[in-house]
Formats: structure tokens, C-alpha cells, sequence
């Protein structure tokens, strides 16, 4: 296949315009040592039908898609209203740039404006940017952001917050003049007299993720509390889908908030490309990261939406920014945005109510059978729990519920997972329910288990 | 156009007036014809310490963001609030209204180090 | 705020902004409580009274106030405003250094199986064989490509791929005890982002001067080269469009002070299969798939930045890394252990990944050669034809983009933004504006290979008018564009009191 459109006899033409006569002359400035003299050693080009085969075969070959999924672990699998991929799918959308020139471009910022707005009333902030590579990075964002507030320099990050989290927060910090400190964690929730002795005066700010890695909703004022007494910012990372059931951190005191975003209307897709949300009080704003879009007006006094606050951006503030981020992600934006419209406040909470059934349906469940229970009985979680499996090995149930078509949890002996801080929970498994499991699905689940 | 010559300057453009013993700091006309339409002023409390050539806030526009270089070395006595509603009075009236912040010097002869207007006009048009 | 969800607009819809302009309301303007565009199944297990399984006071007393929309008036605001946008597949975008190539349909029909777009990112190795064999190859490609050894998939975007680069040449440095290489060097012609990145890595960038020719001053390299450089990030070709034809003798000088040279691989497009950064002396690189390799750019995003490595750097690479097992069957490789660790949570931007695959399958060896080669032919055809019109600094032949300087126009006080805007009048999008920073009035053009010749002589002959109107009306130009979405916006009230977000009254 090609995507060129110029024949032989343009490029004729084109050479004579430009004054040469062979097209390697145009080449001049390569030097011939460093010259490619042979073809790349990659498979030659293939027929449209034939590489739309390969691709089946690939895509058939992920066997995981053909089992029912409980798989969390901070990826889900939520609804998708078709509407939302209709539209998303726009090609305009799809193919537009960057919004540098508002005058081309007021479709995007003011979809960008419209998600800034939901992503402050889902999370009860003030601002919001107009979004982030994904989780991970932003929370390593909203670590440096509250760094560069605050000029103070120790990060207190409980071991209960995601291991990707975690780990990209240390590589971030790796070459800065930052301290991690990492506080144990207490029956599946950060342990507060382990938060307390962790925050001193130099301190920038606590993060805390509720529902945590392991499911469980934490105690997100009392860590402000904490915070705050000592002067430090405290940063939430939440599950937006979870907003339309618990106070929203804007409500128990956050400074920052950021989540992924991918439960908002974006496919599974392996990890990526997801929307990293990241929001705060007004008086951050000119320490925020990534993306602003503005409201203001055009020389007609018309209403105009416009890339705002520019200098706080890599490409004028070079060697002296915070952040290096100069993309949004704005595709997964524009699926975030149609998903929140599409549901509104009573279809996410329909989706929160059904998340909540359905996890605590399956967790009684699973309780209940021989040879399983759940690690922290009286740990208050929403849609996703961790199980033990008291007789038999973690990797030995999950096989055997794989032959029968169910993918049961995630192992916390998965090397994906390698840096949990948590001790023994070698033997447990975490289970994810969306809306999208059905009761049938979930009794599918509970048989599977059997031995 | 002259600079003022009731007042000194330094070579990073910022300006430095002597009030009743106490001296006004603010930019230059040709510090602002550089940064074009200014958006924000980042200054520090009254209280704060600072020390002649180090950075004591930020300033914006548009187009760019720069620091502020103190003149002078001293205790900030007032700071020009009224920037952070309006800080177009800086491209409107860097001379005077446009100010940004009042220090008590802890030794005033730091000023004799700076340029006078001619001296001044001279580098800058020199750019 | 209106709650009958009809906001009439003097030149729209009910709801709406019409065919010929106008403002579309938000979304939020429409809301009509009551109304939801989504329908979900009643609960089929026991519902759980949420205070008996959370602590009351933790739970919302109302959900988020999202608009509340029914389902067509939902897609005509999005269908309207996605209409509101200049997009590749409805105008030419001459714009450099970004490659705004033409992104194929079947990339996104690839990306967007189900056995792609369904797959859970902690799914068992051996139920994910696709996609860890697809990951595989692309890895392989790209360090071809790169004339590399090894390619991390996991970088987010160009942006972090820089700094992950950045990241495993550091750490390579301390593990040989130079934790002293404290400064990297950037030709002052560079990405404002290789300076940023820098910072965020604790290190300062160091400028490098150009020569007339608009490449490396190397008398200027060379005094500022010594024990405490980390690396130099260069763009080849620059943002200038040129090749550096000293890239050899660059690299050289770097090699001998013990530090590295990192390329950034925006113009990865001019160059595929013709010359290749690891035979020029590159030690790392980042690639952006949505310039070189087609993904779209969605408005800004999602990228996807790849970076290649010579094998001294490889242990330091992110883990995990994609590998395939001496069964042949593919796997995540765990066990790095010099390794930076992770710079984003799970797998990298899969989807994004799956269209570069899907491009440079499609392509081929051969293809990715005569891609390259038309993008350098469509470049120097467009910059033929408009130096007369406009200055061009620095001689020809320039690779896949060129900078033309409009100083010639702004001796009659037009300047280069507004040959920029008045473009929009002409339904071409602007070219890159005012960068590099060494060029006065810069505009860097970069048709791409993807463009009919119609489109090309089109752009040439607006250039061409605009240049005219210069001479003839400066005065149109300073309005322009007239024709947009909207007139040149307000940006300095905008910035003087942000108006980031809508608020019910």
C-alpha cells in the first residue's frame, strides 16, 4: 500500500520546477558514508486485503477478549454507549491538529473547554487542564506541581496507591532534589499513625488514591487534615466513576486531584492511549501542567475559545518549566467529555449503583465459598475487592477459571505488579465487578472458583 | 524615547527611585516593548527580603515570561497590589503607576553601582 | 441558564450554530434535567444501601451536576462543533516540524478490534499473544528504522520520550560513576521542549550557536563540550529543514568528552530507509508515530513516542520490556534490573502502537523510502516556487521542510503571523509560526508526501496572492482572518482573567 498521490509524470515536472535533474541531488547534504545502501531490513509492502488478515489473525489471537473479565487493578471494563464511539470517531476530530490557531479550531477548545468544566464538576474542583498522558504520569505531575506550590521537598506516597503509580512517581523523582517516603499500610487502607509520623513541615503533599489499589475507599478528609496542619498540599487520586457515589475530593479537602480516566468512556485498548485527568483550587492555576483552554472573546466581541495561559508551557518557558508535557491527549478528551454528557449525573450513577451491587454480590459470593475469603472483611470498598484462596495456589485457581472461560482477578504475585509495599498477600487475588458483569456472568465467575 | 533621569537602572531593565528614603522598583519602557501585553505580575509579600541582582518575581505576557531582578538589597515595604487586578497599568505606565514594589534598603550607596538614564538608553537601544 | 433546552442563535438552529457561523452554545446551555442519553439495565443482584458499605459520611448526597442531554441533540452539538475545525481530512496543513500526513482509515479500523481495543492490560502473556507479537515487531522495525539495538514502546509522546532518553542516559552515566555530567547541550535552533525536558531530569540546558549555514557552529560545540556534559539533543534534520551535514564529526566530538548524542526524531520523515541516526553517531532517539508514522493527531493527542537505544544503553531502558522467548512465543520481560523503572503506568499508548504497526506494515521497506523521498521532493518543489516571493535564509536543497522568513513583508508591516492567519482565509491551516527562533518572521512549511500536486500549486499560488496583498492592502492582512471560525481572539484578556471553566449562574 501507498499513500502518495504524485505520478511519474509530476515528478518530472516537479524536478525541472526545482532545477534538478535526478532526485538524488536533492540528497546533497547526506554524507555518502552515512548513506543507507541497501534496503531497510523490513517486510516488503503488502495488498490492503492481505494486511487486513494479518490484523484478524493478531487481534483474533488475544484470547483474553473472548472470556468474561474481572480483571481490575486500575483498568476496567466499563459500558461504552455506542454514541460515544459514533462520535468520537468523527474524522475531523480525529484528524485535526494541535488547536495553536483558535481561528481553525474552535471545535476542539470548545470541546476541550466543555471537559475542563465536567472534569471540575466531577471532582468538586476549581480548574482543570485539559488533560494528561494518563494515571500514572499525573500523578508524578501533581507531585511536582505541588512541589513547585509549596517549595518544599518531601513526597509522602502510602503504600496503598497503585504500583505503576508508585514506581513512575520514583522514576520521576529520581534525578530532582525530592524526597519519597512510602508509609505502610494498615488493614487495605494507608495506616494513619504511619500518614502522621510521615509528614513533617517540609513536606509538599500527601497522596492518597481512593478507592486504593486494593479496592478499599479511604479516609481522604482525615489525610487533608493531616496535611494541611502541617502545610502541605494533599493530592487525591480518584475513580471518576466513583463520583457519582462518594464525596468528591474537592469535598473532603483536596488541593489537587488527578485519575485516569479511561473508566470515562475509553476502551481497555491494552493500557493505552487514556486520558490522564488533573484538577485543582484556583489559586494553583499558573502552577498547573499540561493544557489550558480559555474562554475569552474575538475581535467582533464574538465568544472565542483559545490555548490560555501559554507561559507556563514548555515552548516559552523552556529550560525554566516544571513540566515537559506539550501534548493533551485529546482524542481520549473528546470520548471523555461525549461520555460524561451521554450519562449525565443520573446514568453515572445508575453505573455507580450497578458497580457497587455487583462487586458486593460476587464478594459475598466468593466469601462464601470453601476455600476462599476476603482479606479485610470490614474494609469499605465499590466495585473491586481482594480475595484470598486459603487451600490452593493463586495461579492454580485463576488457570482453572481460565479453562472455563473466566478471567477470575489479577495475582498480586503478578510480576506486573512487582514493587507492592504490602506484605504477604502473596496468596490473594483482586476481583473487579463493573455494571457491564451480569448476575449470570458473576454466577459463572463463583463456579469457576470451585475446585 | 529618554528614560527618566530621576532614577537609576539596571542592565536587566528594571528601574530603582528613590522615595523618602525608601526605593521604587519597576520596569523599563523598553522592557515592556519587548514582553508586549503583560497578563500576570508574580511578586512576592511585604516582609520578604531581597538582595540586589536576585530574582524577586516573575513577570508575563503573552508571549513570554521573564524574571525580576531586584536593584537593590533590602525589606519589601509595599508591594503594587493593584497589578494583580490590572497589570496593564505596567504597558500603560511603567514609570509610574505601573510600579511593582517599595523596599527599605539595607544600603542605599548599591544604587551608585547602577547606570543613569544615558547610560542605560544607550545599552538598551543598543540590543 | 436556559432549562428548555431551544437557545436560538441569530444565524443557527434551535440549538445551535447554523451553516454560516455563529456561536455554539455549551453544552451545559442545553441541559434539560430530566433528560439522559444512556439506557442501563435495572439491577439483576440485591442492591446494597450504600451506607450499610461505605461510611455515610464519605458518600455524595448528589451525584456530579453533568449537563443532562437527550441523545440527538447530544450528536448534533458534537457533530456541529466537530465541523467547527480544520482537520487533514478537510484541509492542507503545510505545517513544520509536525507532519500532518494523511492518516489512513484502515489504521483506525485496526486499532479498534476487538481483540485489540478489549484487551486488559494485566491479561495473561499467553492470552495476549497478538499484541505482545505485534509490540514485538514494532520493536524490531523501529530500531531497523532507527539503526538502533533497542526500542522502548513504553514513552507516552514525543515530549516524554525526550525525557525518558534523557532519564537512560543519566542513569548510564552513574552507573560509571560520572554523576558530575550535569549539562546538555541544544543547538539554539531547538524544540523548547529539549530544554524543559532537561530540567525535569535536574540537569541545564547548554545553548549551542548555529553557523550561517544554519548548522552546528562547531568551534562554539566544541568550547562548550567537557567532563560535565550528560548529551547533546539534536534534531536531524533541524527545524531549519536542513541536513547537518557535519553529524559525524558532531558526534565524534561528544564521544571523545564521554558524553552522548540524543536525537529527536520529529523529522524522522525526511530520512526513512535513506540515512539512519545509529550510523550517523546517535546513541538515543525518540520517534513521534503521529508525525512519521501516521497516527493522527487527534486534535493534540494521544502521541506515542518510542525511543531507540545503541545496546550500552538497553539495560536502562523502562521495564517491562517486549521480548520473545526461545519458543518463540512472546512475553513481558521483568527482570532489568538497571533499568529506570516505569514512566507511565501499564503497556504504552497500545492503540497508538497498533497504527504505526498497521502504517509501516502497509508500507513496507520500500514504501517507507519512497515516503521519505516524496516528502523531500514535495518540499523542495513548494520552496522553489515561493523564494522569490518570500526570503529564504538559508540555500537549497532543504529535506522535507523549509523556513521562509517574511521579513520582506514586514518592511511593510505585515508580518509573519499575519501571512499565517490570512491562510485560514484560503482553507489552508497555517504553517509554524515564528519558529525556529533564529529566523526573523519565520514561517516553516512542510507539505509531506501525502498531497496531490493540485493541493501543492494551490498553496502556492495563495502564498503567492498573499505575498501581493502585502504590497497592495497590508491593512487586510492585520484583519485576517475574516473567513475563520471566528476573528483573531482576545488572547491577552483571556490571560489577564482566565475563564477556564462554565458556571452555572
Amino acid at each position: 500500500m501507498q499513500y502518495t498521490q504524485l505520478t511519474d509524470e509530476q515528478r518530472a515536472h516537479m524536478l525541472a520546477t526545482i532545477g534538478v535533474e535526478r532526485f538524488e541531488e536533492l540528497l546533497a547534504d547526506i554524507p555518502a558514508p552515512i548513506r543507507l545502501a541497501r534496503p531497510l531490513n523490513i517486510p516488503a509492502p503488502i495488498s490492503e486485503p492481505e494486511l487486513l488478515a494479518e490484523l484478524d489473525e493478531l487481534a483474533c489471537s488475544n484470547t483474553a477478549t473472548h472470556k468474561v473479565c474481572f480483571l481490575g487493578g486500575g483498568a476496567y471494563d466499563h459500558f461504552i454507549p455506542t454514541v460515544v464511539n459514533a462520535l468520537a470517531g468523527q474524522s475531523e476530530f480525529v484528524t485535526a491538529y494541535t488547536p495553536y490557531q483558535p481561528e481553525a479550531s474552535q471545535g476542539s477548545l470548545q470541546v476541550f473547554y466543555e471537559f475542563q468544566t465536567m472534569v471540575c464538576e466531577l471532582t468538586g474542583m476549581d480548574v482543570a487542564n485539559a488533560s494528561l498522558y494518563e494515571g500514572g504520569s499525573a500523578v508524578a505531575e501533581a507531585v511536582l506541581m505541588a512541589a513547585a506550590a509549596t517549595g518544599k521537598r518531601r513526597i509522602v506516597l502510602p503504600a496503598t496507591v497503585h504500583p505503576h503509580y508508585r514506581r513512575v512517581v520514583r522514576t520521576y523523582l529520581e534525578d530532582l532534589p525530592l524526597t519519597l517516603v512510602e508509609p505502610a499500610m494498615a488493614c487495605g487502607v494507608a495506616d494513619p499513625a504511619a500518614l502522621a509520623a510521615a509528614i513533617d513541615s517540609d513536606t509538599a503533599c500527601v497522596v492518597l488514591q481512593t478507592p486504593n489499589f486494593f479496592g478499599n475507599v479511604e479516609r481522604l478528609d482525615q489525610a487533608a487534615e493531616l496535611a494541611h496542619a502541617a502545610g502541605a498540599l494533599t493530592v487525591a487520586c480518584v475513580d471518576p466513576i466513583a463520583m457519582a457515589l462518594l464525596k468528591r475530593p474537592g469535598d473532603l479537602g483536596a488541593d489537587i486531584v488527578v485519575a485516569e480516566g479511561q473508566p470515562l468512556g475509553i476502551p481497555l485498548n491494552y493500557g493505552g492511549p487514556w486520558v490522564g485527568l488533573l484538577a485543582a483550587r484556583k489559586q494553583f492555576v499558573r502552577k498547573m501542567p499540561g493544557r489550558l483552554i480559555g474562554r475569552t472573546v474575538d475581535a467582533d466581541g464574538q465568544v472565542a475559545y483559545t490555548l490560555a495561559l501559554q507561559t507556563r508551557e514548555q515552548h516559552i518557558r523552556r529550560e525554566k518549566a516544571t513540566s515537559n508535557v506539550c501534548t493533551n491527549q485529546g482524542l481520549l478528551a473528546y470520548r471523555a467529555t461525549i461520555y460524561m454528557a451521554t450519562m449525565g449525573p443520573t446514568g453515572l450513577a445508575t453505573a455507580a449503583r450497578l458497580c457497587l451491587n455487583k462487586a458486593h454480590y460476587a464478594a459475598g459470593r466468593i466469601a462464601a465459598l470453601d476455600g476462599f475469603e476476603l482479606v479485610w472483611a470490614d474494609a469499605p470498598f465499590f466495585k473491586e475487592f481482594l480475595v484470598r484462596s486459603t487451600k490452593r495456589p493463586v495461579a492454580q485457581v485463576l488457570a482453572a477459571a481460565a479453562e472455563k472461560g473466566v478471567l477470575a482477578g489479577v495475582p498480586m504475585t503478578s510480576p506486573h505488579l512487582a514493587g507492592r509495599a504490602d506484605g504477604g498477600l502473596d496468596d490473594c487475588f483482586l476481583v473487579a465487578v463493573t455494571e457491564n458483569r451480569t448476575k449470570a456472568q458473576i454466577d459463572k465467575l463463583v463456579e469457576s472458583l470451585k475446585a | 524615547m529618554a528614560s527618566p533621569s530621576d532614577r537609576r537602572y539596571s542592565k536587566s531593565h528594571e528601574w530603582a527611585k528613590k522615595d523618602n528614603g525608601q526605593v521604587t522598583v519597576g520596569i523599563s519602557q523598553f522592557a515592556v516593548d519587548e514582553l508586549t501585553d503583560i497578563t500576570y505580575v508574580e511578586l512576592p509579600a511585604v516582609g520578604a527580603a531581597v538582595r540586589a541582582g536576585k530574582a524577586f518575581g516573575e513577570i508575563e505576557s503573552v508571549k513570554a515570561t521573564s524574571e525580576l531582578f531586584s536593584p537593590i538589597s533590602g525589606k519589601i515595604v509595599a508591594v503594587n497590589e493593584q497589578l494583580a487586578d490590572d497589570p496593564g497599568l505596567i504597558n500603560n505606565d511603567p514609570w509610574e503607576a505601573g510600579w511593582l514594589i517599595r523596599v527599605q534598603p539595607s544600603n542605599a550607596t548599591e544604587l551608585d553601582a547602577l547606570l543613569d538614564s544615558q547610560a542605560y538608553d544607550a545599552q538598551a537601544g543598543s540590543h | 441558564m436556559p432549562t428548555t433546552g431551544t437557545v436560538t442563535t441569530p444565524t443557527g438552529t434551535a440549538d445551535g450554530v447554523g451553516l454560516r457561523g455563529g456561536t455554539e452554545p455549551l453544552i451545559f446551555e442545553k441541559s434539560s434535567p430530566g433528560n439522559c442519553a444512556v439506557s442501563l439495565p435495572d439491577s439483576d443482584v440485591p442492591a446494597v444501601e450504600p451506607a450499610s458499605a461505605i461510611p455515610a459520611d464519605l458518600l455524595a448526597d448528589a451525584p456530579p451536576p453533568l449537563p443532562e442531554i437527550g441523545e440527538l441533540q447530544l450528536v448534533r452539538h458534537f457533530t456541529r462543533l466537530s465541523h467547527r475545525l480544520f482537520s487533514v481530512d478537510t484541509q492542507f496543513y503545510p505545517l513544520g516540524s509536525c507532519t500532518m500526513k494523511y492518516n489512513p482509515r484502515i489504521n483506525e479500523h485496526a486499532a479498534a478490534l476487538p481483540g485489540f481495543a478489549g484487551l486488559h492490560p494485566l491479561a495473561p502473556d499467553a492470552m495476549s499473544q497478538g499484541a505482545l507479537r505485534l509490540l514485538f515487531e514494532l520493536r524490531t522495525w523501529l530500531a531497523e528504522v532507527a539503526g538502533l539495538d533497542e526500542v522502548s514502546l513504553q514513552p507516552c509522546a514525543g515530549a516524554h520520550g525526550e525525557m525518558t532518553g534523557l532519564m537512560v542516559i543519566i542513569a548510564c552515566h552513574r552507573s560509571r560513576g560520572q554523576n558530575g555530567r550535569t549539562k546538555v547541550l541544544t543547538p539554539d535552533s531547538s524544540h523548547g521542549t529539549n530544554p524543559a525536558s532537561c530540567t525535569l531530569c535536574g540537569r541545564h540546558a547548554v545553548p549551542v550557536k548555529s553557523n550561517a549555514r544554519g548548522r552546528v557552529d562547531l568551534d562554539d560545540l566544541r568550547a562548550k563540550v567537557d567532563d560535565e556534559t550528560a548529551a547533546m539533543m539534536i534534531t536531524n534534520p533541524s527545524t531549519l529543514g536542513l541536513f547537518e551535514d557535519q553529524i559525524a564529526a558532531i558526534a565524534e566530538i561528544l564521544h571523545d568528552a564521554g558524553a552522548m548524542l540524543y536525537l529527536d526524531g520529529a523529522n524522522m520523515n525526511a530520512i526513512m530507509g535513506l540515512t539512519r541516526p545509529g550510523d550517523f553517531g546517535v546513541d538515543v532517539m525518540h520517534f513521534n508515530t503521529h508525525k512519521t508514522f501516521s497516527t493522527p493527531h487527534g486534535g493534540g493527542g494521544p502521541g506515542a513516542g518510542p525511543i531507540a537505544v545503541r545496546k550500552h544503553l538497553a539495560p536502562f531502558l523502562p521495564a517491562p520490556q517486549v521480548v520473545k522467548k526461545a519458543d518463540g512465543t512472546f512475553a513481558w520481560d521483568f527482570d532489568r534490573p538497571q533499568s529506570i523503572g516505569r514512566v507511565r503506568s501499564f503497556n504504552g499508548q497500545f492503540g497508538v502502537l497498533v497504527r504505526a504497526w498497521t502504517y509501516i506494515r502497509a508500507l513496507g521497506n520500500s514504501g517507507l523510502r519512497q515516503a521519505s523521498e516524496t516528502a523531500v521532493l514535495a518540499a523542495n518543489y513548494l520552496a522553489a516556487r515561493l523564494k522569490d516571493a518570500y526570503d529564504l535564509p538559508y540555500a537549497l536543497p532543504c529535506m522535507h521542510e523549509f523556513v521562509l522568513s517574511a521579513v520582506r513583508q514586514k518592511a511593510r508591516g505585515v508580518t509573519g503571523m499575519d501571512v499565517a492567519k490570512r491562510l485560514i482565509d484560503y482553507d489552508i491551516h497555517p504553517p509554524t509560526t515564528y519558529f525556529p527562533m533564529i529566523v526573523p518572521e519565520a514561517l516553516m512549511i512542510e507539505p509531506t508526501e501525502t498531497e496531490s500536486l493540485a493541493v501543492l500549486d494551490r498553496f502556492v499560488e495563495v502564498m503567492l496572492r498573499i505575498a501581493a496583498e502585502a504590497e497592495s492592502d497590508p491593512d487586510a492582512l492585520h484583519a485576517a482572518p475574516t473567513r475563520g471560525y471566528i476573528r483573531r481572539a482576545d488572547v491577552v484578556a483571556g490571560d489577564r482573567k482566565p475563564n477556564l471553566r462554565w458556571e452555572a449562574e
